[in-house]
């Protein structure tokens, strides 16, 4: 067995990321059959809440990020990884001109002792390194979530808010309300 | 269900996220240190595809926006290698996307305002999903060195992005692949925000004349390597049971 392999170092996925991942945002609508993967995570009926997570990316200057990508990843209703109808991820560009994200996906289940929770992961011009954080709820009670309670004090920067369809949530790259990101 | 781990990320070995040569990275690399835990059942799981996922061209670049009878200009090259994990395993079935500037240079992109012309036969994306023993394939053309905003005189080497997904989303990477031989490698912010010669060296794709094809296509062969997947002792001892 290899032993000296170690993992391919992270690039940027830079300003063009559009291209390879979400094509038919990109202007390629010949590709793929004008479909870009992950755009739709709920096929048909399905049972569970259906709620729409919107949120932005700030960066240190307070300014929305436009040309980044998000992805999400999640437990469906019942805190499993298969529901069927449901893709449990999610890939969505950031507005190009507000830098808003929308995913329209279904209110997640808690898994063992863990919260209900989004993965939320973040890549960009200027982001080495994909940015992991997680979104939790505001209306449960997240305080024996070991992962939240890893964040201490910070936690609060991964709770979403309440809107008429669903959630919101704000990131914000640095700055006094720096969310927080994690290494797993 | 197979029991595993996913081996601990090592960050001295990635780009920090700040890189002070790398002006974008100013204002979007935290300033707080990664909060670190093990993958729980939500990181080891990810998303799969399936090869229906794929349509026929989806891994020619060179013919795959091209009018019919038309193909891309530039230089033709197979990029092939393995999709492998820190412990040597092949990671069959996951999907690869690509993108790339055209031989000049250039995005199909609204924001690219490069002088270098747009290729009417070249949209510069594709998609693979690793075969059972990890190796992929994917055909394109040679894509071309450019100059980025970057306060100064910078030009990224010829390179092609990678976005890469596992079994779990833990070991989800996004990274690019580089040119043996290419002297802008030692030149470039980006490249050079990772810390390591070594890490940077295995980010360098190699001429491969045994797969090229006389007369028709040269091959570079890059292997990608995603996060171990080590198997816990629970595990061992039942399949030594």
């Amino acid at each position: 067995m290899m032993t000296d392999l170690k993992e391919s170092a992270s690039q940027t996925a830079g300003p063009y990321v559009h291209i390879g991942c979400v094509p038919s945002f990109a202007g390629l609508r010949r590709m793929y059959n004008g479909h870009d993967l992950g755009a739709t995570m709920i096929q048909g009926d399905v049972a569970g809440q259906r709620i729409v997570l919107t949120g932005c990316v700030y960066d240190g200057d307070g300014a929305a990020l436009t040309d980044a990508l998000i992805e999400i990843w999640q437990a469906g209703p019942d805190g499993g990884f298969t529901t069927e109808g449901f893709s449990n991820w999610g890939r969505q560009p950031s507005h190009a001109d507000t830098g808003q994200f929308q995913f329209e996906t279904l209110r997640p289940g808690r898994i063992g002792n863990q919260a209900p929770h989004i993965l939320l992961w973040i890549v960009a011009r200027g982001i080495n390194l994909g940015l992991t954080t997680r979104i939790y709820f505001p209306d449960e009670d997240n305080s024996a979530d070991p992962v939240f309670a890893l964040a201490g004090n910070r936690a609060s920067t991964m709770i979403a808010v309440q809107t008429d369809t669903g959630y919101h949530t704000d990131i914000y790259l640095q700055g006094p309300n720096e969310t927080v990101f994690f290494d797993v | 269900m197979t029991e595993y781990l996913i081996r601990p990320r090592d960050l001295d070995w990635h780009p920090q996220p700040l890189a002070p040569k790398y002006r974008s990275t100013h204002l979007r690399a935290p300033q707080h240190t990664r909060l670190h835990y093990a993958p729980t059942a939500t990181e080891m799981a990810g998303p799969t595809f399936g090869h229906d996922t794929l349509g026929e061209l989806d891994d020619d670049l060179i013919i795959n926006y091209a009018a019919a009878g038309q193909t891309a200009i530039g230089p033709r090259i197979i990029v092939h290698g393995k999709l492998l994990d820190e412990d040597g395993h092949p990671v069959p079935n996951k999907l690869i996307e690509v993108w790339q500037a055209n031989a000049g240079g250039r995005y199909r992109h609204k924001k690219d305002g490069y002088l270098a012309t747009l290729d009417d036969n070249f949209g510069g994306c594709g998609r693979c999903i690793s075969g059972a023993d990890g190796s992929y394939s994917f055909r394109t053309i040679l894509p071309g060195p450019y100059p980025w905003p970057n306060g100064g005189n910078d030009w990224r080497p010829a390179h092609i992005h990678f976005s890469v997904f596992g079994d779990g989303f833990a070991q989800r990477l996004i990274t690019q692949m580089y040119f043996e031989g290419d002297p802008h490698i030692a030149l470039c912010p980006i490249v050079q925000s990772i810390p390591d010669a070594d890490a940077i060296d295995r980010l360098v794709a190699r001429l491969d004349m045994d797969k090229t094809v006389p007369m028709d296509i040269r091959a570079y062969r890059f292997d990608i390597v995603l996060r171990g997947r080590s198997a816990t002792p629970f595990e061992n001892q039942m399949e030594g049971t």
